[in-house]
């Protein structure tokens, strides 16, 4: 045991090539933030969580949907109250998330609010009336560069490597909810209290979870939106995305939410983005939201 | 030397019989807490730290402030000092105790703690808490033992120990900054997004703590035989009222800061803490004017020479800073920062009774190894004639 002299200059020395890597980022042709990004903000997804989303029940490989960068718009002016409830109750009821009355013990992974509480400072006293009473559907912003995932002290939330995805480790979270204070947004809830208890056990006995699926969570972890990477792995859109097309194709309208590859010049987000104004929440803080809106 | 913390009147067993009943109400509410989850406390999803984060913060902060002991003792050879080091040594030991305490039961999941080892992730500025306390942990417990065996002993301290008692300095003050770094370096939370945060928590540190000693050191010397000495409570007052008013200072800095700017996001937290929103605030808002006159009166009685000096009002004085920086920190700065919410909604915050025995079992446990290192520091003085100073 012990670390001899020669194993000592191998590790001194492979530590000091680290750091010294850094200004050879730019040799790279990579700039030094992308270089730290690559370094500390994408991950590849854990052991524990690879047959919940990258290989998960039902996965014929090829069929996966794939993209650089998910990002999503959220078109308001195709946005009503049905599609906004459809939207929200698609995504609690394939993710299995409880439904709680007590306000602080609420789990959410989307739902919506007004335009003065999702952007605020941006609202004024003479603002056309129909935009004060519209749903603004709110979820994680699977931000490019995260503030949650900077302070989990585990990795159990990270930057997915390959597309960009923020992803949520539940059995690797300790608890702290150092990313609840951290993320600007409001998007992630705690199970303040057990979410499916079994049967004979709290309030919810009897109620089974709707998807069997997907996994139930313990009390004490954080979770949130996850653009539905166990869909994508399986070629699906979002449950939301899915549920707002089928409503708007009834009512005869433009999708009032769009996924797709930000990265790709050709994808449908691309060519929103391209032909409509848009804003994102909170662009201030730097935090480079991938969910645009259409006011 | 730990034996002596086994003998005891019937006054030292009575108090330790009174702290263990609060563990122990405390542990069994935590049992509670840990079978249904942190919902039977007053968090929710809007403030998801509370009463516990608070008094973690708190904490630390008394902790930190041996240093404002040790330091004039082995860098300005202040010898009136060496009398009273081992307990501030002893008090950060306590205090620490209760910061890993309060973490620990503020955890969703506390049997994964060892996540933060097993995957350790230095961007992370709670990877480097859990470093910096555990180290201080470690530095206080090592310094604190081997000076006292050398008392003991009539020798001088080893020569080896010196070099832990200078990392020790810089040591303490890392605890508190890196614990201001938890929340000065969150992008969506105006009150706490503020470089005057981690000076202000030293400053608060530095005035909580050495008054928390001050009471302290007149406990052990109206029930033991050991007099901390004169000079040195007074040398502690002085401490107490430069860092008080630093710390008043520092919290009108931002005020200026945050009201001449006016910009909102800044602004909405104190007019709610302060004010309160729409009936949201509660209880809190006479607790936050509370905790500034009570400051406000602390720096009235400390700043004249004529009443500092007296023992009386010292003590009052010193209660009242420990009163108001305990309200300011380990209240008002936690629950502030959370409302309004990322989606400026409002919302009232006030701990359950579980949530609060939760609390008062880790401070009893906090003072339970306070009262046992205390009950050591000061049998080996005694022994070896130290009593009288």
């Amino acid at each position: 045991m012990g670390v001899n002299r020669r194993k000592f200059l191998k590790i001194a020395g492979v530590s000091t090539l680290g750091v010294a890597a850094m200004p050879a980022a730019d040799a790279l042709g990579i700039s030094p933030t992308e270089w730290l990004d690559k370094k500390l903000g994408g991950f590849t997804v854990p052991e524990t969580l690879f047959h919940l989303f990258e290989k998960p029940a039902g996965f014929t490989p090829g069929e996966a949907l794939t993209a650089k960068r998910w990002a999503m718009v959220v078109n308001m002016k195709q946005m009503d109250d049905e599609i906004a409830q459809a939207c929200m109750d698609a995504c609690h009821r394939v993710h299995n998330v409880p439904k709680i009355d007590n306000p602080r013990h609420e789990i959410k992974w989307i739902w919506h609010d007004d335009y003065e509480h999702v952007f605020p400072g941006q609202q004024h006293e003479h603002i056309d009336e129909n935009l004060k009473k519209l749903p603004f559907l709110v979820m994680c912003n699977h931000c490019f560069n995260p503030p949650c995932c900077r302070v989990c002290p585990t990795k159990a939330t990270f930057k997915r490597k390959k597309d960009g995805i923020v992803m949520m480790d539940m059995h690797r979270c300790i608890g702290c909810r150092f990313c609840m204070a951290a993320c600007p947004f409001g998007a992630r809830s705690f199970n303040w209290i057990v979410p499916w208890p079994r049967a004979g056990e709290g309030k919810f006995k009897g109620k089974e979870p709707p998807n069997p699926e997907f996994p139930t969570r313990m009390k004490g972890v954080v979770e949130k939106c996850q653009f539905c990477a166990e869909r994508l792995a399986k070629g699906q859109i979002p449950a939301c995305v899915e549920a707002a097309q089928e409503i708007c194709k009834r009512k005869g309208r433009e999708p009032a939410l769009v996924f797709g590859d930000l990265d790709d010049p050709d994808s449908e987000v691309r060519q929103v983005l391209r032909s409509h104004y848009t804003i994102r929440r909170k662009p201030e803080l730097g935090s480079n939201p991938n969910v645009y809106y259409i006011v | 030397m730990l034996e002596k913390a086994f003998v005891g009147g019937r006054k030292y067993w009575i108090l330790m019989a009174i702290l263990g009943g609060i563990i122990g109400l405390g542990f069994i509410m935590w049992l509670w807490q840990f079978r249904v989850g942190l919902g039977i406390t007053g968090m929710g999803r809007d403030v998801s730290w509370g009463f516990y984060i608070g008094q973690f913060t708190y904490l630390v902060g008394v902790a930190a402030a041996g240093v404002m002991v040790v330091l004039p003792y082995y860098i300005h050879h202040y010898k009136a000092f060496g009398r009273i080091t081992i307990l501030a040594e002893f008090m950060a030991i306590g205090a620490v105790t209760m910061c890993l305490l309060f973490i620990l039961v503020d955890l969703g999941n506390p049997v994964r703690m060892i996540n933060v080892i097993l995957h350790p992730t230095p961007r992370s500025v709670l990877f480097w808490d859990m470093i910096v306390l555990n180290g201080y942990l470690f530095l206080n417990i090592f310094i604190g033992w081997n000076v006292l065996t050398a008392e003991r002993k009539g020798s001088p301290p080893p020569g080896w120990i010196k070099p832990f008692i200078y990392l020790s300095i810089p040591w303490a003050i890392s605890i508190h900054t890196v614990t201001a770094y938890l929340y000065a370096g969150l992008p969506g939370r105006g009150f706490w997004l503020t470089a005057v945060m981690a000076p202000r928590f030293l400053a608060s540190a530095f005035c909580a703590g050495p008054a928390l000693l001050i009471l302290l050191c007149l406990i052990v010397k109206k029930t033991t035989k050991f007099d901390p000495g004169k000079e040195q409570i007074r040398t502690l007052g002085s401490i107490v009222t430069y860092a008080l008013i630093l710390n008043v200072f520092l919290f009108v800095c931002e005020l200026f800061t945050v009201f001449y700017s006016q910009i909102p996001g800044h602004m909405h937290h104190f007019h709610y803490l302060f004010f309160g929103h729409e009936g949201h605030g509660g209880k809190l808002i006479p607790l936050m004017w509370l905790a500034f006159a009570c400051m406000t009166a602390a720096i009235i009685l400390l700043v004249p020479p004529i009443t500092r000096r007296n023992e009386g009002i010292l003590t009052v004085a010193c209660v009242l800073t420990v009163i108001g920086t305990w309200i300011d920190k380990g209240f008002g700065l936690v629950v502030g920062g959370f409302v309004p919410n990322p989606l400026e909604r409002y919302v009232t915050y006030w701990p359950t009774v579980p949530e609060a025995l939760i609390t008062l079992g880790v401070w009893a446990t906090g003072f339970l190894v306070i009262s046992l290192l205390y009950k050591v520091a000061t049998s080996v003085k005694l022994e070896v004639g130290a009593g009288q100073a």
